[in-house]
């Protein structure tokens, strides 16, 4: 089992990893109308601050994705090879991911669930093919 | 009119490679360097714009190489705009000049990661650290796949890219690395982050460049040897990361090119000769039809049989890019682009009216054009 690599949580990302450890994922929402991830104080559309969270259906599709063959830190060294990719969650965000599960099929545009892990102390929104 | 207003009056840089000094001593060798080459005098320089090295930021750091140089310009500072900096800075000095900030720019980059440290290459990204997510070779990845999925992009076309400038790095004794290869060798290059081969990626320099800007009239003043004019400038800017973008196949490169060309008034089918920023080949790739070269998707017919080599239809990176030349980012291209107008280049393109070149920063971030001319 691989050294999990901690994550910085503050007040206003804490919702995010706190939803994770229920096995949720949140993004964030504006009247405007715009959703989107990493959470931020303002709306990024209109800078408005007046921002809520909503659950994510878990339906998300492969923007992109790459596999290292070289660890850049000692921490993912027994992950090798590993994949990780941008998928677009069917709400509008998005986010780096890894896919799990049948990997040979990774394709863009490929349609991945939601699978949070929640072996981790601090889970993480992974998903799977 | 600012076409060929401003000229770049002198250039200059160090060996590349693996050099063990500080980046301001490279700074003040490549400044000194250009210079000489210019036939002015440091105490003229009113300006000193510097981009920040990329591997061990510092504070003030342009008032330290001011300092260094034994000057002090009445302008100046350090610019963070990752690669595309460079251009920036030529267009920021005639913004300057243009102002009456001042009159003659010194504009310089050094960094030193492969004598020093190289971890910047590989830095964790934030929270998304957490997934694994390292590095700019990954970030430029995902932009290569994506661009492979969408227009089924032959493999050879990022070979060909690879062949091309690492042909023409061979020839030049000042090249970091002298290696040609084939297209075998490139598909059989082991993968570093899948879809990204070694051979994709550039190489981890010590290095410094640096050129004078002034006005044309001020080069005739002073009697400045070979001034090169500059007929076009432009930038533009991404900035979103790249798992942020609504799209990866398109950058802002197109908005900078056509600031560029049309101060220039020219098109993509005048340029005889291009220097295009290659830290990975898809954003050689990318550039070319970001740019106009070439339609979207339609790189690989543009690339394919040596038509990027010299001699071929449009040589590009003729001094060996950032793949094969230095890993010093940007202003070795510039360098390139100057000597090809003034006839002097290693491997000089016959009979050069329009020198592009291009700039880029981050992962596709940030964007900057020049063309020079005769």
């Amino acid at each position: 089992m691989t050294t999990e690599i901690a994550v910085d949580v503050d007040s206003i990302n804490k919702p995010y990893w706190d939803g994770l450890k229920q096995g949720q994922l949140f993004y964030q929402a504006c009247q405007c109308g715009h959703h989107w991830l990493p959470p931020s104080r303002h709306c990024p559309a209109c800078l408005n601050e007046d921002v809520t969270w909503q659950q994510a259906s878990g339906e998300a599709t492969v923007v992109s994705w790459v596999v290292y063959h070289v660890a850049y830190n000692p921490e993912v060294k027994d992950r090798l090879p590993y994949n990780v990719a941008i998928v677009r969650l069917r709400e509008g965000p998005q986010l780096i991911t890894n896919i799990e599960g049948d990997t040979q099929r990774l394709a863009v545009g490929e349609t991945v669930r939601l699978k949070v892990d929640l072996g981790l102390e601090q889970p993480l929104a992974r998903f799977s093919i | 009119m600012m076409r060929g207003k401003y000229v770049i009056a002198g250039i200059g840089n160090t060996a590349f490679g693996k050099l063990g000094l500080d980046t301001v001593t490279l700074n003040v060798m490549a400044c000194k360097a250009a210079l000489e080459d210019a036939g002015v005098d440091k105490a003229d320089v009113d300006a000193l714009l510097l981009k920040t090295p990329t591997s061990a930021k510092e504070i003030l750091y342009g008032q330290k190489v001011a300092q260094a140089m034994g000057m002090q310009p009445r302008w100046g500072g350090a610019w963070d705009q990752g690669g595309a900096a460079n251009l920036t800075l030529i267009n920021i000095a005639m913004m300057a000049i243009e102002t009456g900030q001042c009159e003659i720019a010194l504009v310089s980059y050094a960094d030193n990661p492969r004598s020093g440290n190289r971890q910047v290459y590989g830095r964790p990204r934030g929270n998304d650290a957490a997934y694994g997510w390292f590095s700019t070779a990954a970030g430029y990845g995902m932009i290569h796949r994506a661009h492979v999925a969408q227009y089924q992009t032959d493999p050879r076309a990022f070979g060909e890219f690879a062949i091309a400038v690492r042909k023409h790095g061979a020839q030049n004794p000042n090249a970091q690395l002298q290696k040609a290869i084939s297209m075998d060798d490139y598909l059989a290059s082991a993968w570093v982050v899948d879809p990204l081969r070694r051979d994709d990626c550039c190489l981890v320099s010590d290095g410094a460049a640096a050129v004078v800007v002034m006005s044309a009239e001020k080069a005739r003043q002073l009697q400045v040897r070979e001034p090169v004019p500059i007929l076009g400038i432009g930038g533009a800017q991404e900035s979103y990361d790249v798992h942020l973008r609504p799209c990866l196949t398109t950058t802002q490169a197109a908005r900078s090119a056509k600031l560029a060309f049309e101060m220039a008034g020219v098109k993509p089918a005048d340029i005889s000769v291009a220097q295009i920023y290659d830290c990975f080949t898809i954003t050689g790739l990318m550039t070319l039809e970001d740019y106009g070269f070439c339609d979207k998707g339609g790189v690989y017919e543009f690339v394919r049989d040596g038509q990027i080599q010299h001699g071929g239809r449009l040589p590009v990176n003729t001094s060996g890019g950032l793949l094969s030349e230095t890993g010093t980012p940007g202003l070795p291209l510039v360098l390139e682009a100057v000597r090809q107008v003034r006839g002097s280049a290693n491997l000089q393109v016959p009979d050069v009216r329009y020198s592009l070149v291009s700039n880029q920063g981050g992962t596709m971030h940030t964007h900057a054009t020049m063309i020079l001319g005769a």
